[in-house]
């Protein structure tokens, strides 16, 4: 950390919200102290405070106080600088204070923080954030949010500044990674894993990506500004379309043992004691997925047998004896 | 701490401390300090930079003017800098989809001061605002039941009473009952937990909302031990202890999810996009039973034990295919 860095550039903010009109570049360098005399130095050293205060989101506006001036000039306005009056109940304050804290340990943990202290400058009450208090609308309750995916970071960066990027993907099923390039229009959350959506350039057609099958970096591979999300694009829809498996139900009979399959019996449809076979009981339920319902009976192994349908009765056969294999 | 800040960062914390001070009209150098997360001499230092600093040109004058005598911060003069930057679209960002997610958690009678909020800081943010709508957080509630029980899990928090549960214990496919001190309602990658004391367990516990099988609310006052500390879920839901056991897994490429899905102390490659995990787990039930249904898929490499349990229950489950037999299966499938 530099303090005279520091001191340059809150001297540079100063200066430049302080004035209406556009300061040129030889004017701010006579006001604000710290610059270097050589003209390159101070030119080069001006051109990165610029690049600096913008990512601190200062709104530096260029332009010319007159249309017959050569060089532009700088100025920051007050109304696009400032927060705007902003007032909270009590209520309200206690959940900013949980909605911070959703992000703790994550990847926006950071930009969450920012926020609050801009907040607590602009006069809210500090007890409330820190969860002090207890408020009713917000006791009890204690949301976490991870982002455990190193792809996290640069996909959020790509999605907000909309570029492309380039990564290397290990589809469900397969050995090899492979290449794609997407314009990414949305990340999204589903049920505690994260997902990308966007133009699959490549495939010329719109994909979802899981974050955690994304092995190595994430890329940027086009400049900001230049990935457009279609009108009407809803990235949860899109997410929520490819996870989901829509199938036809069907139904299945099974000789659960008595006492046993708890998790089965749950959502079961019928279950009755087995004429046939005593400690047995004969239970039937609905399922979609052959092979998810397989994986699923497979679980109860000695406990449950499959009666009906044969291909879900071979399916769970043939992961026993692969077992064995 | 500060030695690592750099000095953007720090401008960044001079730009919100004298609106901080100016809101607040004169405020304690300690309580500063803490809200800045700063220790008192580095908050001085802080006073001292943005007292000292002065524009030379068209005429010298420093626009800051502060005192910190006796402790208390005043600023009598702040020029332009009396309020705080905007939001920028990061901060926004991190704000909004996480009040669009907790909007999302079941179990809530009054969502107003969540929308309320919503829609002051989304006037606040203005343009930055805007990015936010690229992120969203869907909350797990397939489940039917998990709304109308974190609705009385937080009403059984507030009025200080004790749960009965029949909770479902995959791992051993059994309905377990228990009483539980409820303090919190957790939602961790997704899905909603009831975090509480369990007199049957005497600890602190997590339960699954979709593994509840019913809960009732007791006439009886929750009353948690003192050694009852809320669990850090941010260190993770699963800590292995001492006393674990190990267990060795080799996954195919149509098993790798088990790496994804289980908290594993270790993966690595082996050819052809295989993969060898160990796991540690206070028992291995479970793992017997998740071995059954990868069958060739996955395979219990150790410990030995645990590798006999999973071939004798393989064995025994396909033996009831062939005691049962095929004429027993075909009158069945008549009958139903």
């Amino acid at each position: 950390m530099s303090k005279r860095k520091t001191e340059r550039l809150l001297g540079l903010v100063v200066c430049l919200l302080s004035t209406r009109r556009y300061l040129s570049a030889d004017q701010i360098r006579a006001a604000v102290p710290g610059y270097p005399e050589q003209d390159d130095l101070f030119k080069r050293m001006f051109e990165r405070d610029k690049e600096d205060l913008r990512e601190l989101g200062v709104p530096l506006e260029t332009g010319l106080n007159h249309p017959f001036d050569d060089d532009p000039g700088y100025r920051i306005r007050q109304q696009a600088y400032e927060l705007p009056e902003l007032r909270l109940e009590a209520d309200e304050a206690a959940v900013l204070g949980l909605a911070a804290r959703v992000w703790r340990r994550a990847e926006l943990a950071g930009a969450a923080a920012g926020a609050l202290l801009k907040l607590r400058a602009a006069g809210i009450d500090a007890a409330s954030l820190d969860g002090t208090d207890e408020d009713p609308s917000v006791q009890g309750i204690e949301p976490r949010l991870g982002t455990p995916e190193p792809a996290f970071g640069p996909l959020w960066e790509a999605v907000r500044d909309r570029r492309p990027v380039t990564f290397s993907y290990r589809g469900a099923g397969r050995s090899e990674p492979q290449r794609r390039e997407l314009e990414p229009w949305g990340v999204v959350n589903r049920h505690g894993r994260w997902y990308v959506a966007g133009r699959d350039r490549g495939r010329d057609a719109t994909r979802v990506f899981r974050l955690d099958r994304i092995a190595g970096p994430v890329k940027f591979c086009g400049p900001a500004g230049s990935v457009t999300v279609p009108d009407g694009t809803d990235v949860r829809e899109l997410v929520s379309d490819w996870d989901s498996v829509p199938a036809a139900e069907r139904t299945a009979v099974l000789r659960v043992r008595t006492g046993a399959g708890v998790g089965l019996r749950r959502h079961a449809v019928s279950v009755r004691a087995d004429d046939t076979e005593q400690g047995w009981d004969l239970l039937t339920t609905h399922f979609t997925d052959v092979g998810w319902f397989a994986d699923n009976t497979a679980w109860f192994g000695p406990d449950v047998v499959v009666l009906d349908p044969p291909d879900l009765r071979e399916a769970v056969i043939r992961r026993l004896k692969g077992v064995l294999a | 701490m500060t030695a690592s800040v750099t000095s953007t960062e720090r401008l960044q914390r001079l730009l919100a401390l004298v609106p901080y001070v100016v809101s607040r009209k004169s405020v304690g150098l300690a309580e500063t300090a803490s809200a800045f997360g700063v220790t008192e001499r580095e908050l001085v230092d802080d006073l001292n930079l943005l007292w000292c600093v002065e524009l030379r040109a068209p005429d010298p004058y420093c626009p800051i003017d502060l005192s910190y005598e006796g402790g208390e911060i005043v600023v009598s003069q702040a020029e332009s800098m009396g309020r705080p930057l905007r939001l920028a679209v990061d901060e926004a960002s991190a704000l909004l989809v996480a009040l669009r997610m907790l909007a999302e958690v079941p179990g809530q009678k009054d969502r107003s001061a969540m929308s309320r909020l919503i829609a002051k800081l989304e006037a606040a943010a203005g343009e930055a605002a805007s990015a936010s709508a690229q992120v969203a957080v869907q909350v797990d509630i397939s489940d039917e039941g998990a709304e109308a029980y974190a609705a009385q899990i937080r009403a059984a928090v507030t009025a200080g009473r004790r749960l009965h549960l029949r909770y479902y214990v995959p791992g051993r496919d059994e309905a377990t009952e228990r009483d539980v001190d409820p303090m919190r309602l957790h939602i961790v990658e997704g899905r909603p937990y009831l975090e509480g004391w369990c007199l049957r367990a005497e600890a602190m516990r997590l339960f699954r909302l979709d593994r509840v099988l019913s809960l009732e609310v007791l006439d009886v006052p929750s009353s948690p031990p003192e050694q009852a500390q809320p669990v850090d879920v941010d260190q993770g839901l699963f800590r292995p202890t001492p006393d674990d056991v190990s267990v060795v897994l080799e996954l195919s490429v149509a098993g790798r999810w088990v790496a994804e899905y289980y908290p594993c102390e270790s993966v690595s490659d082996l050819e052809d996009g295989r993969l060898r995990v160990v796991l540690r787990t206070p028992a291995t039930g479970w793992v017997r039973r998740l071995a059954l249904r990868l069958g060739e898929d996955g395979r219990v490499v150790s410990p030995p034990s645990l590798v006999a349990e999973v071939r004798e229950g393989a064995t025994a489950a396909l033996a009831n295919y062939v005691v049962l037999g095929n004429p027993v299966l075909a009158t069945l499938r008549i009958v139903t």
